[in-house]
């Protein structure tokens, strides 16, 4: 019972099967899936489409994190990523053309990388703190992707371009596809190669790992441009999604989202020790809470308090201090505070 | 003698895997200072730790005047008038001297603190100590040794009838431990009971009156100082004589080739740290700095390995000229570096032993060449075995481990990586005296293999005890090199630091 418990993904994901779980309640279809016209249809998948750029972005900001940094302006970078697909496609003469969507998708994750880069270069090479030097392109990037869109939003109308947010590959939506392979290349960079214990260390202590040798530099920066390309395809299936670059609206306080997501996740903030399936599971979380508010139909009015109720609670159930205090006063009126062996076996596992 | 106001009676505390205290007793009488003695790993911590209610113990009850007790937490044994000062002074650097006398427990009228009144208290309290210090000065601005002694007058003054020192003096030069024993024993004086724990036998048998040692988590027996021998004392901590530390014979000058030096530097230097010094070191041959704390010791080996960055003069590692702009070139040119903070500087708590020991190795390979799961297990399985590192547990987080414990991991980090110049800062300070012998002994054997160290120790026994060459330091400056020859002492260095001279 303790291996099981004890495992850093357990709470993550007994969290996310108590929402599923309370859904099945509410809705008793929630679980049932569906093929129709060769796709998949539900509850679940809706969960799995909708949290797509989510999963994304929060995946990037764990790499982040784990350097002991943070990335504010990831929202901004999914608006500009959107806006400068969205642009270039409406300026073709044949929207359709595969040949150009593939140009524009290139195009706006290179931008996207080149953002993430900036943000690494100023916290890597300038050394200004990460919460400062990423807030400049949080507040800036939103004015970047007004510029490209000049104020308006643009609608396109592209088979291709849908296909990345909102079209189906394989009975499965191709956003969650694309999710799933990059989830598993970033996993195979950072436990194959001996980056993910690098970057653990660079977290976990920078200036011993400055005195092993290691180039935190270069990692710094590499971990900021890999988050900013995977805002950038978050903005991609977003606008794709609605077929609309809004780069007022698109992953507007996406980073508070993706923070959480890391933090449920079970990664520290304080870098060091990360776990990318945790980050996978506590984005999902979110989406589930989402979801649920729509389909038990919380009013709209409340629903912000509703959502960070639920999120208050799930931050405390992960919280081993306070799963520590609620099952000490649990375990002392069983036994008498001499401390006998079964009391402090409470106190030392919980 | 009066009734103990302190006493454990069979207290026993397990963990995950260790058995940290079994059926432990010990007493603490009024107006005694007691040393409590033990290697790391002997249950000293985790008997300090249940005193002050951060553990709760499986077994056994603390008594406190005759009651029994049983302690919370620190806030709790403060109220109950048992107060801890830690090695690591846990005040506020950037409040005054006065306010963190005060913090916490301000006086205050009609919800304003009143802070002449502060003042005027802690003037008091500091005097009344002998603190020679201006209680308006921000604590920051202070020494070690005078933070060290503010956290004690307060928390003498918040309750006063046990206080633990633990390792208050391993930061601290002669002149300050001096000033700290004079604190110590007018407290005595005044009946209070101090605990104090301390590596430094000098120290223990200067100031305390009686002794409890551990071992292994259990109690050894209870000594008045005056009548154990030190060797009696290592030999209780220890289980086993002395011998180790016997082998090492004084190194014999043996003609070493006169080979291409390892490091030579020239008038190397950085502006308000260390005055521009020569320093020459040949394969297999092992350089002790020598110097009081605060000497520059620290900052002359810094340079040498791009720590820090010199603002004048030249190195060259193996013949060749190289401009030490960062650690990672002088890693390329096989100098290795275990840096006097342990905590903050060497270990990575957060990964796992195993990790720790493979990532300077890794550094230099660069992330995109991991060594493989085999190669590691093998690499980490030597070390860990060459270095008797305990537990023998490559997958346990490294902030587990205990100090002299932790020293080997940085040690096998480096040794990994076969270097031709080890630097050593203070590789013995806080940890026990077999774990202190097995590092000196380790020393002397990789010289033999020719490897060249550069050792950094405040103990000049032990510089003595290891080194061919030795610096001494003095005052942010190099000023004397002796070859270490029979004819040189402890007290003949000592004097060279006192005269500035050679004699």
């Amino acid at each position: 019972m303790k291996a099981v418990t004890g495992h850093r993904l357990f709470w993550p994901a007994a969290v996310l099967v108590v929402m599923l779980l309370a859904n099945l309640v509410v809705t008793p279809g929630f679980f049932s899936i569906q093929v129709r016209n060769g796709h998949l249809y539900g509850s679940l998948i809706d969960i799995l489409l909708l949290g797509s750029p989510l999963m994304l972005v929060a995946l990037g900001m764990t790499v982040v994190i784990a350097t002991g940094g943070i990335d504010l302006s990831v929202g901004a970078v999914v608006a500009i990523s959107g806006a400068l697909a969205c642009y270039l496609i409406s300026g073709q003469e044949d929207q359709g053309a595969v040949s150009g969507v593939l140009v524009a998708v290139a195009l706006a994750l290179v931008l996207s990388a080149v953002l993430g880069f900036w943000n690494g270069l100023f916290v890597a090479r300038v050394g200004i703190q990460p919460i400062i030097a990423t807030l400049i392109l949080m507040v800036a990037g939103r004015g970047v992707a007004q510029l490209i869109t000049s104020g308006k939003n643009i609608n396109v109308n592209s088979p291709p371009y849908k296909l990345i947010g909102g079209g189906y590959w394989l009975t499965l939506p191709f956003a969650v596809i694309v999710v799933a392979v990059v989830v598993a290349l970033t996993g195979l960079a950072v436990r194959r190669t001996a980056l993910g214990m690098l970057l653990e260390a660079i977290g976990g202590n920078a200036e011993a790992s400055r005195l092993v040798g290691i180039r935190s530099r270069r990692l710094i920066v590499l971990a900021y441009t890999f988050c900013g390309v995977c805002a950038g395809i978050a903005g991609l299936m977003i606008s794709s999604n609605i077929s609309t670059a809004d780069g007022n609206n698109a992953g507007l306080w996406m980073e508070l989202d993706a923070i959480l997501a890391v933090v449920i996740g079970g990664t520290a903030l304080t870098g060091g020790r990360f776990t990318l399936a945790g980050t996978v599971l506590g984005a999902l979380v979110i989406q589930t809470l989402s979801t649920t508010i729509y389909t038990t139909g919380v009013p709209p009015q409340v629903t912000l308090v509703f959502k960070a109720v639920v999120v208050a609670i799930v931050c405390l159930i992960q919280s081993p201090a306070f799963r520590a205090k609620v099952f000490r006063r649990r375990a002392r009126p069983a036994a008498p505070p001499p401390a006998s062996p079964a009391a402090a076996d409470v106190e030392v596992n919980a | 003698m009066p009734g103990a106001v302190l006493e454990m009676i069979g207290v026993s505390k397990g963990f995950p895997g260790v058995r940290a205290l079994a059926d432990v007793d010990f007493r603490l009488f009024p107006g005694e200072i007691h040393a409590l003695m033990g290697e790391n790993g002997a249950g000293k911590s985790t008997l300090i730790k249940v005193l002050t209610g951060v553990h709760a113990a499986d077994a056994g009850e603390v008594r406190l005047g005759g009651d029994r007790v049983s302690v919370t937490g620190p806030q709790h044994a403060q109220t109950l008038g048992i107060s801890t000062v830690y090695q690591e002074v846990n005040l506020c650097p950037n409040l005054t001297v006065a306010e963190n006398v005060f913090i916490g427990r301000e006086p205050s009228k009609a919800g304003a603190i009143r802070w002449r009144e502060i003042r005027r208290r802690a003037a008091e309290l500091l005097t009344r100590f002998h603190v020679d210090v201006d209680p308006g000065v921000r604590l920051g601005a202070c020494s070690l040794a005078i933070q060290q002694l503010v956290a004690i007058v307060r928390a003498v003054d918040i309750s006063a009838k046990v206080l633990i020192l633990d390792e208050p003096t391993s930061s601290l030069d002669r002149d300050e431990v001096e000033q700290l024993f004079t604190v110590m024993r007018r407290l005595r004086d005044d009946g209070v009971a101090i605990l104090f724990v301390s590596h430094f036998l000098d120290q223990v048998y200067e100031v305390s009156d009686r002794m409890t040692v551990l071992r292994n988590g259990r109690l050894v027996g209870e000594f008045p100082t005056a009548d154990l021998s030190r060797i009696d004392l290592v030999g209780h901590m220890t289980g086993r004589m002395l011998s180790t530390l016997e082998q090492l014979h004084v190194p014999e000058e043996t003609a070493r080739v006169q080979a291409e030096p390892v490091l030579k530097a020239q008038g190397v230097g950085r502006r308000g740290s260390i005055a521009p010094f020569d320093l020459e070191i040949h394969p297999g041959e092992v350089v002790g700095l020598a110097g009081l704390l605060g000497s520059g010791r620290t900052e002359a080996v810094r340079l040498m390995f791009g720590a820090d960055v010199a603002d004048s003069g030249t190195v060259a590692l193996g013949g060749k000229p190289v401009s030490l702009r960062g650690p990672n070139i002088a890693i390329d040119h096989g100098v290795a570096f275990c840096p006097e903070n342990r905590k903050s500087e060497g270990l990575i708590e957060d990964l796992t032993v195993g990790e720790n020991i493979v990532l300077a190795l890794q550094a230099a390979n660069g992330w995109l060449r991991p060594l493989s799961q085999a190669k590691r297990q093998e690499l980490v399985g030597r070390y860990m075995t060459a270095l008797r590192i305990n537990p023998a547990d490559p997958d346990m987080p490294a902030r587990n481990l205990s100090g002299g414990n932790q020293q080997k991991v940085l040690l096998a980090r480096w040794l990994i990586t076969q270097p031709k110049l080890l630097i050593l800062d203070e590789p013995t300070r806080g940890i026990d005296v077999g774990a202190k012998a097995e590092i000196q002994k380790l020393v002397v054997s990789l010289a033999e293999d020719g490897v060249a160290v550069l050792f950094v120790s405040a103990e000049l026994e032990e510089v003595l005890r290891i080194s061919h060459k030795i610096e001494v330091l003095r005052d942010r400056r190099l000023i004397a090199e002796i070859g270490n020859i029979g004819s040189v002492t402890p007290e003949g260095i000592l004097e060279i630091i006192a005269n500035g001279t050679t004699s």
